[in-house]
């Protein structure tokens, strides 16, 4: 040990390799809630395999409820391996991502303030923007690989129990599978791209509070709120600016042509709020005091 | 769940006045909101409710004038649609009037509030009408005039209203311009409608025809009656005087005409001479105003061979003619958006040039929509607009022909046409998308035969009427058919566009098929890409739901040529808005990432800027304090005002009770809090929080902070992966042993004792051997062995150069381990020093006797400076450096009893004279 030493930092440190993506990749993989999450979205579509074939399967006995595009999805959904990957996703996209991804961006900071690991990282130190940085590439990482994990497994189960087959919608005409995949993959980037805003809102609130559940709860709720509002025809333009307006633009995918207009409308929804609320949460952590 | 509250209680934060500022700026923000949204606006134009003079009745009006207008204005007339008012085209009126135009709606007689009967745009009656209005806007001082008494104006309006435009222009030539839409042709075709070449006569239309009687009939106190173009108020004309039962506003002759008509289902002769008086196709060659024709492509009342005729009629005049269809009518409504924009835009344009002389005269060119899909948020239509250079009528630029096989089949006639075929929904107007996509049509089996085409290899976009050659064999000598096309895709969903079916009645007809001569069914113009893959099916069926079919059975037989001629006419797409969409997606995305950069690039000049000067006096000194002060937001100061220093080879203890504001200075110390005043060195280097010097300090501060997933071992492997440091730097084997959990250090920490946590807090602050050691409370949860044990650790760890700050509210803690201390109380230093400088050479002695009176004595005379008596019987003693052994020598050699010998420190003395009583601290921080 040297006796004297003047260096601005120990040996070996730099700030730019703190708090390495792989150990946060790490910190997080070995979390049970992460796990489950992650084995939740292989296993759903192996439920709803189960479901169609061990149930009353008679897609066509629907309770007459006609147009709506979601029966059609659903009765579509055992034509073809790309038709019950749709399903899945079609199913899962209202509510299970959301919480999915709210579990992902809001556990992340608030669970090591309320394990009291947060002041450890700073006092490595992990700069705070580094480290919220980090957080969040992990987050967003561990989110697309839930949702490409559902839609991979989904595409998997439905190929080999269906076929591989062209991509029906009742909306438009049959689509062929190469043309079929490329959709879908349109369709779960367009998810992911809604799914920002969850995404934006449960990090922020992460950051404010150091409960996690609080965070991911909160985010989850302010997100059923807005799709409340936006079924409010009474409101009329003001849904507009709703975050969660644009979230069934995607069924616009299905459509031949496609109907990009909403899609790049939600799009620029999507990524503004997600803007907004990182930006905020970034300001506030770097300039709060941790007191947890 | 609770957890779950308490979180949010948490997340939610509580209002103080830090806090308030911003919440009252998005509260003034919101309600200057609401009263922008909430303001009383002011309407860009004027009304004026009239009773105007038509021919003989009085007319029901209203009058809008642009509010700003420099002088004169030019007017259009705006005539409703069948069954509306003035109000049903209020909307339409208001962005005229806003677009700079004098606009006079008014309801036509036998409507609404007007009085009067119908006479279904007769020129004696309706017609009349419009030129006493025209008169009437000439004495108008606002309206610009062309000459005296000849106004400059236009005559707009749908359907009915539309007739009503043409035939003014027919009639009179002071109108400048008209933009009639929806309308008609000739109504005998249009109600009466055949499609085959031949000169029979064709099917009634009498849906369509009951639904607009229906309408007029209920007129003086039938509130349902629904207008065309959505009003509601037809029945308010509650002054009419009572009217026939059977024929209600209609005229007589119209009534009569319809009732006729309606019975057999063939006009007479009378009757086709009132529809011939009310049709534009009479005055067509007298039009002289510029006419802009709109029609619909989902219109089985008036389709779109009605304007195509009106634009041949009134082209071979000469006069400028402009058409345009969109995707809408009197089955489909005004269409998606993108449409109606584009339908008012045309309009506007068509004004502007023709009324008030302002921009290009609008081109010759056409355009028109097709159905793209549907719109995933509100499952409307979506279309895309098209142009062409010139209006290609109704056969298209080009044509195909497509191959349909089907052998001759027997079809039967149902008794008065029940039950019947489906095809459309007269007066559900807006039903765009069940129309579009065929889900209502339907056909009764046996009663329709079925030709169909191999898939198309090429997707074909047929814009205009089909044609085929048809062949039919009846018993009866006559038939009435229906021929219909329809979209099949590869699914066998069929679709018939728009609804829209070609009537046949065939007359002189063989009774066996091989005598049958073919005869050419121009079927309805339709707008629709048919994809390949798709196949053509064409269906003759023989009865109809909208039309009055024979009402006796009988069985024909029909076969259908192979040929069939698709119109084909290729557009250039109209530059769709949502690729701006697109743009601005790239622009918000350009933008945020800007923005970032901007960002970093500051942050990275912030850093090059940042104070990196070493100050030299402190450079080799662990550890500087100078007038920390640390208020919190709320008000409450923790530190009022702290400054020490750790040298090399210190210990130091922070002492001090609780809340005194210990771990709020260690806290800042971490770089977790921002102090409010002084600073901090370490090792010379100023201290922020993130500073990298921190790297050369470690530390426990209020409490172990672990993943409780993770073993003590892996906690500690990715405590130093966070550090990004090298693995070897770690000295992971004297950590290991400073935590002493044995095996135990491989169990998840969440089964950790208190103690086990501790300890093992302390190995990780001290993994990688940091030169400053910042711990708070470290011995909490210990027990006396491992205190013991402790101590002795610390001390050695504070060799080498190295240095250990302790904060601690236990005296004996401190004593035994430290070797400076520092004493803090309510945010202040009260003492610090060398614990053996504060502790003081002579310490004090309780001692218990069995006589204090006479111990007193005895102590008295050996010399100590000071005795004291404590309780009953013990004593304090302040020995000045009398050894124990002797006093007790002495006590006891007096025959004193000596219970108890307690050496007594000053440390205690002080620490509760610099306290005070009040160990309480002024917050629990």
């Amino acid at each position: 040990m040297s006796a004297v030493s003047t260096l601005e930092a120990a040996a070996g440190y730099k700030a730019s390799r703190t708090l390495p993506i792989w150990a946060e990749v790490r910190r997080q993989a070995s979390r049970r809630r992460t796990q489950l999450a992650l084995g939740f979205m292989v296993v759903l579509p192996i439920i709803v395999w189960a479901a169609f074939e061990f149930g009353n399967s008679n897609p066509g006995d629907d309770e007459g409820d006609g147009g709506g595009s979601f029966s059609s999805i659903a009765d579509l959904a055992t034509s073809s391996g790309l038709n019950f990957a749709l399903f899945c996703l079609a199913v899962s996209a209202g509510f299970l991502l959301v919480v999915v991804v709210a579990l992902f961006f809001g556990d992340t900071v608030a669970s090591e303030a309320s394990w009291g690991s947060l002041r450890y990282l700073l006092a490595v130190p992990v700069p705070r923007a580094r480290l919220l940085g980090v957080k969040l590439t992990v987050a967003a990482g561990y989110s697309l690989l839930a949702l490409l994990l559902l839609v991979g497994t989904g595409l998997l189960i439905g190929t080999v129990r269906y076929g591989w087959g062209p991509l029906g919608s009742t909306i438009a005409a049959e689509i062929s599978p190469a043309e079929g995949l490329l959709r879908l993959l349109g369709i779960v980037a367009y998810l992911a791209v809604t799914l920002l805003v969850v995404a934006g809102l449960a990090f922020l609130l992460s950051v404010l509070t150091d409960a996690a559940l609080g965070a991911v709860g909160g985010a989850v709720m302010l997100w059923i709120l807005s799709s409340i509002l936006n079924q409010i025809e009474a409101l009329g333009d003001l849904r507009k600016i709703l975050p969660t307006h644009y979230t069934e633009a995607w069924r616009a995918m299905l459509s031949t042509p496609i109907q990009a207009d909403e899609l790049a409308k939600g799009a620029i929804s999507a990524v503004v709020y997600a803007t907004l609320f990182w930006g905020f949460a970034f300001y506030r952590f770097t300039r709060k005091d941790v007191t947890s | 769940m609770s957890a779950l509250t308490a979180g949010l209680r948490r997340a939610i934060p509580r209002l103080n006045r830090r806090r308030a500022v911003p919440v009252a700026a998005t509260l003034v923000v919101l309600a200057a909101a609401a009263v922008w949204a909430a303001r009383p606006t002011t309407d860009p134009w004027t009304t004026e409710d009239l009773r105007l003079s038509g021919d003989s009745v009085e007319l029901d009006a209203r009058f809008y004038l642009p509010r700003d207008r420099a002088g004169k204005v030019p007017a259009v007339l705006l005539a409703h649609g069948f069954g509306g008012t003035k109000e049903s085209v209020r909307s339409d009126a208001e962005s005229l009037a806003e677009r700079g135009y004098a606009v006079l709606a008014y309801t036509a007689r036998g409507f609404g509030r007007s009085t009067g009967q119908i006479h279904l745009d007769s020129p004696d009656h309706e017609v009349k009408d419009a030129q006493r209005l025209l008169d009437w806007l000439a004495t108008r001082p606002e309206i610009s005039t062309d000459a005296t008494g000849d106004p400059k104006v236009a005559a707009v309006g749908g359907s009915y209203g539309g007739a009503l435009a043409l035939m003014l222009a027919g009639q009179d030539q002071r109108v400048d311009a008209i933009v009639p839409s929806i309308t008609w042709n000739d109504l005998g075709q249009a109600l009466v409608p055949q499609a085959a070449g031949t000169s029979a006569t064709g099917v009634f239309k009498k849906s369509w025809a009951g639904y607009f009687f229906g309408n007029g009939g209920a007129a003086p106190l039938g509130g349902a009656a629904a207008a065309l173009t959505g009003g509601t108020d037809a029945g308010r004309g509650g002054a009419m005087p009572a009217t026939d039962p059977a024929c209600g506003r209609f005229a007589e002759d119209v009534c009569k005409a319809y009732l006729q008509m309606a019975t057999g289902g063939v006009p007479d002769e009378s009757t086709l001479a009132l529809l011939r008086r009310s049709s534009p196709a009479s005055v067509l060659d007298k039009i002289k105003a510029p006419t802009l024709l709109i029609q619909g492509a989902v219109d089985t009342l008036f389709p779109l061979s009605e304007a195509d005729a009106n634009a041949k009629g009134i082209a071979a005049a000469g006069t400028p003619v402009k058409v345009a269809w969109f995707t809408g009518g009197h089955d489909g409504g005004a269409g998606p958006t993108s449409d109606s924009d584009r339908v008012k835009f045309l309009t506007v344009q068509w004004l502007d040039h023709y009324l008030k002389g302002e921009g290009e005269a609008p081109g010759d060119d056409f355009t028109f929509s097709r159905v793209a899909g549907f719109s995933a948020l509100d499952r409307g239509l979506v279309t895309n607009g098209y142009s062409t250079d010139a209006y290609p009528g109704l056969s298209g630029t080009g044509s195909t022909e497509i191959t349909l096989q089907g052998a001759a089949q027997q079809v039967a006639n149902p008794p008065n046409g029940n039950p019947g075929a489906i095809s459309s929904m007269p007066g559900l107007t807006g039903r765009l998308s069940s129309v579009l996509s065929g889900g209502i049509a339907l056909d009764v089996p046996g009663q329709h035969a079925v030709f169909e085409s191999a898939p198309l290899t090429t997707a074909a976009e047929v814009s205009g009427s089909p044609t085929l050659r048809l062949r039919v064999a009846s018993p009866t000598g006559e038939a009435v058919v229906f021929v219909k096309l329809y979209d099949v895709d590869p699914n066998g969903t069929a679709t018939l566009s728009a609804g829209l079916v070609a009537p046949v009645r065939l007359t002189g007809l063989p009774a066996v098929l091989d005598q049958a001569q073919p005869v050419t069914v121009t079927l309805p113009a339709v707008v629709r890409q048919i994809e390949a893959g798709h196949t053509v099916r064409v269906t003759v069926a023989t009865s109809d739901q909208a039309f009055l079919t024979p009402a006796a059975p009988a069985v024909y037989t029909v076969a259908v040529e192979p040929a069939l001629t698709l119109p084909i006419l290729t557009g250039k797409p109209i530059a769709d808005p949502s690729g701006l969409w697109w743009w601005a997606l790239a622009g918000v995305v350009g933008v945020i990432v800007l923005g970032l950069l901007a960002l970093l690039l500051v942050r990275r000049v912030l850093h090059r800027r940042r104070d990196v000067t070493v100050t030299e006096e402190y450079a080799d000194t662990p550890l500087v304090v100078n007038g920390l002060r640390k208020a919190y937001g709320d008000g409450f100061v923790a530190v009022q005002e702290i400054s020490f220093t750790v040298q090399r080879g210190q210990v130091v203890g922070l002492l001090g009770p609780n809340g005194a504001g210990k771990t709020t200075t260690l806290r800042v110390l971490m770089g977790l809090t921002q102090p409010t005043a002084g600073e901090i060195f370490v090792f010379g280097h100023r201290l922020v929080p993130g500073a990298p010097i921190l790297s050369r300090v470690g530390s426990l501060v209020e409490g172990p902070g672990f993943l409780p997933h993770l073993t003590g071992y892996q906690n500690l492997k990715a405590y130093w992966h966070a550090t990004g440091r090298p693995w070897a730097d770690a000295r992971f084997d004297e950590a290991l042993e400073i935590a002493g959990l044995g095996d135990s250090i491989h169990r998840k920490t969440r089964k950790y004792s208190h103690g086990m946590r501790q300890r093992l807090a302390i190995a990780q602050a001290m993994l990688g051997l940091p030169e400053l050691l910042v711990l708070d409370e470290p011995t909490d949860g210990l027990d006396p062995p491992q205190i013991a044990e402790m101590r002795r650790v610390l001390q050695r760890y504070a060799t080498d150069g190295r240095a250990v700050l302790v904060s601690s509210h236990l005296l004996a803690e401190v004593e035994q381990t430290c070797t400076h201390a520092v004493v803090v109380n309510k945010g202040r230093i009260v003492a610090s020093g060398l614990v053996d400088d504060i502790v003081g050479e002579s310490p004090s002695v309780q001692l218990d006797v069995s006589d204090v009176p006479a111990a007193t004595r005895i102590l008295e005379e050996l010399g100590v400076r000071s005795v004291t008596a404590e309780g009953a019987n013990g004593l304090i003693v302040d020995m000045n450096g009398t050894p124990r052994a002797e006093v007790v020598a002495s006590l006891v050699g007096a025959g004193i009893g000596v219970d108890r010998l307690v050496p007594r420190r000053r440390l205690e003395d002080a620490f509760l004279t610099l306290v005070g009583d009040n160990s309480r601290g002024s917050g629990d921080r």
